[in-house]
This record gives structure tokens, C-alpha cells and sequence, in this order.
């Protein structure tokens, strides 16, 4: 599969790796639901930094869409907080 | 994919789609599309101008902080030269409080300039992109048959889309960050004109009253400190005791020491 980190571009990943990606991005969720800001941040950073060992990047002139995009490296924690509480990164 | 990956994939996905529907003619599409992401380039150039403003403006103010140092440096070795230690105290902390607002603006333009750098290499993918895009629709409207090459430009427009989208909150971001950064500037600005110049080190992001009361202890005894060193590069000879004991010697080859106890009488004299 295709999964974008925002602002930094696309990566193609085996689709094995999926189950460990959820993971970690579980990790995160719990740790935003308990406040826990630096359980957040080194988790987060585990999670895109997962994706860049175990992906490779996608060709410029790659015109596919990604399956998975995920917010960018510099997200903060009250970012992530109203990525499912508020309006999020991107209003809409 | 539940969770914070999954939601954030969902609402930049519908973000996309949104930005492609608005063709109404699905044979606009293709123009349409290509449109579009040139428009999304300029605008990412835009934005990188922006931030090169907001760095120019940043960087005048960094120099004209620089000059004040300098100048109150002076000011404070003329003032202690003069036997005037509380104007050279006074002179001193302003320049203690200058030092630390540097310090934030060094690290404001430093900021910026990694906010430009991301928006150049962003620029650069999407404009990779966009030429990828110009080039298939050629292909793909040579070798398909109108249906078919209608549903594989969509998909290839998706795909920009996306990367425009991308740029798009990257822009937004940097923005952001530009106008929290001008704000406080700005704040900076107003307080300077108002004369209110000492409480500057309120202004740091972020500080509640104990960062405040350490800085304040510090750059107490920042201020201390420099005075003492001033005052013995000044001459070793400001302190009477030793001028008493090294009497000719020390007078001549310090034309400092010579003027120090002239001034000290007069100081003494004026309450």
C-alpha cells in the first residue's frame, strides 16, 4: 500500500506491515486520550519513523493516491487532540 | 484504518475530491485539473515569498537589536568610566533584556527559514508532479479509447490533487506560524514605542511567572557579573585601596585609573 506523511511525501510499504502500523497508531490514540503529551511524541515519531525504514519512496512522477496519509512530523499534541475532538488540521 | 492515522486520511481524501468535483463537464476534467495545479504552484510561490518577507523584516529588527547592544555596551563602560555605577547597572540590564529578545528572534529566523525550506522542497514535488501529470494525459488521450482515458485521467488528476492538498496544508502551517511570529513582533514593536521597554522579558512563548522570576534572577546576576568585569578592565586602579598602594606606577599606565577617583569625589558630592 501507499502511505503519505504530509509534508513529506509518499512511501510504498508491504502490506504485512500493516498489522504493526495499527499498532503503533493505536499506541498514539491511547496516549492522546490520557494527556500523556511525551508518550505521545515518542510514539509518533516511532510511527512515521516505522514508515520511512520499512518504505520505499514512491517515484516523482508517481501520480497514484495514497491509502493511508498521516499527519505531518511537526503535529503537536494539541493538534492531535483535535484530530478527534475538533475541527483537526484541516477544517472542513 | 481507525484512529488518528485513519481520520486524518479521511478528511484529506475528501478534501481532494472536493478540490476535482468542481469540474461540471467530465471532459473539463483534464483541463480543468491542469488548471488548477499550476494555480496551486503559484500560490506555493506566493507563500514562500511570504515567509522571505517575513524573514527580511525579522532580520532588520535582529541588526537593529545588535546596534542597541553595542550602544549600551558603550554607554554602560562611559557611565562606569564617568563613576556613574548605577547608570552603568542601568544600561547593562537593557542590554541583558535586549540579549534575551536576540535570542528568541535568532531562533524565530531560524524557524522561518527551516518553514521555507519545507515550502521549496514541497514546490518541487508538486511541480514534479504537475509535469508527470501534463505528460500522461498526452499518453493517455493517444492510446485510450475516451471512456477509458477519462476514468485514468481522474485518477492521475487524484493523485496531483492530493499532493496539492498536501502543499496546501503545508502552506497553511507555515502562515500560521509567519503571523504568530509577526504578532509577537509586533507586540515587541508597541512596547518599545510605549516606553516600556524593561518588561520585555514578559514576552517570551509560553513563560508563566516562575520562568519569569529566573530570568529575571539571572539576568541579575548576568548584570552583576558584567559590572564586576567591566569594572576591572576599566582599571584595575577604580578601586582606591589599590591605587593607594601601587601610587605611581598604576596612575601612568592607566589613564582610566587617573580619571576614576577624580569622578568618585563629585558622585559623592551631588545628594
Amino acid at each position: 500500500m501507499i502511505v503519505r506523511i504530509s509534508g513529506e511525501g509518499q512511501y510504498e510499504i508491504d502490506d504485512a506491515h500493516t498489522a504493526q502500523l495499527n499498532e503503533i497508531d493505536n499506541a498514539v490514540v491511547t496516549a492522546v486520550e490520557a494527556g500523556d503529551e511525551q508518550t505521545f511524541s515518542s510514539e509518533w515519531a516511532k510511527l512515521l519513523d516505522y514508515v520511512r525504514t520499512n518504505g520505499t519512496e514512491t517515484a516523482e512522477d508517481e501520480l497514484a493516491t495514497s491509502d493511508l496519509i498521516l499527519p505531518p512530523a511537526d503535529i503537536t499534541f494539541a493538534e492531535a487532540g483535535e484530530e478527534f475532538t475538533g475541527e483537526g488540521l484541516i477544517p472542513d | 484504518m481507525p484512529g488518528m492515522t485513519g481520520r486524518f486520511s479521511t478528511i484529506v481524501k475528501a478534501k481532494v475530491s472536493k478540490l476535482l468535483d468542481r469540474a461540471e463537464d467530465p471532459a473539463e476534467t483534464l483541463d480543468y485539473s491542469y488548471t488548477k495545479q499550476l494555480e496551486a504552484l503559484q500560490q506555493v510561490k506566493k507563500g514562500i515569498a511570504d515567509i522571505v518577507t517575513s524573514k527580511k523584516r525579522l532580520q532588520m529588527q535582529q541588526t537593529q537589536r545588535q546596534q542597541n547592544v553595542v550602544k549600551l555596551d558603550t554607554q554602560a563602560r562611559q557611565a562606569l568610566a564617568a563613576g556613574n555605577e548605577e547608570l552603568a547597572r542601568t544600561a547593562l540590564e537593557r542590554k541583558n533584556v535586549i540579549q534575551t529578545e536576540l535570542q528568541g528572534l535568532d531562533q524565530q529566523i531560524t524557524d522561518l527559514e527551516a518553514q521555507q525550506q519545507r515550502l521549496i522542497d514541497s514546490e518541487q514535488k508538486l511541480r514534479s508532479k504537475v509535469e508527470a501529470f501534463r505528460t500522461k494525459k498526452e499518453v493517455i488521450k493517444a492510446q485510450y479509447s475516451a471512456a477509458e482515458a477519462q476514468v485514468r485521467i481522474s485518477e492521475a488528476a487524484t493523485g496531483v490533487g492530493e499532493e496539492m492538498a498536501d502543499v496546501g496544508l503545508a502552506m497553511q502551517r507555515a502562515v500560521d506560524k509567519t503571523e504568530q511570529m509577526k504578532a509577537r513582533a509586533d507586540a515587541v514593536q508597541e512596547l518599545e514605542a510605549a516606553g516600556t521597554f524593561d518588561d520585555l522579558t514578559t514576552l517570551g512563548s509560553g513563560q508563566d511567572d516562575i520562568d519569569k522570576q529566573l530570568a529575571q534572577l539571572s539576568s541579575q546576576s548576568e548584570v552583576d557579573d558584567e559590572l564586576a568585569k567591566m569594572k576591572a578592565e576599566l582599571g584595575k586602579g577604580s578601586d582606591p585601596a589599590q591605587i593607594g598602594a601601587g601610587a605611581g606606577e598604576g596612575a601612568a599606565a592607566d589613564p582610566a585609573a587617573a580619571d576614576t577617583p577624580a569622578a568618585a569625589p563629585q558622585e559623592g558630592a551631588q545628594p
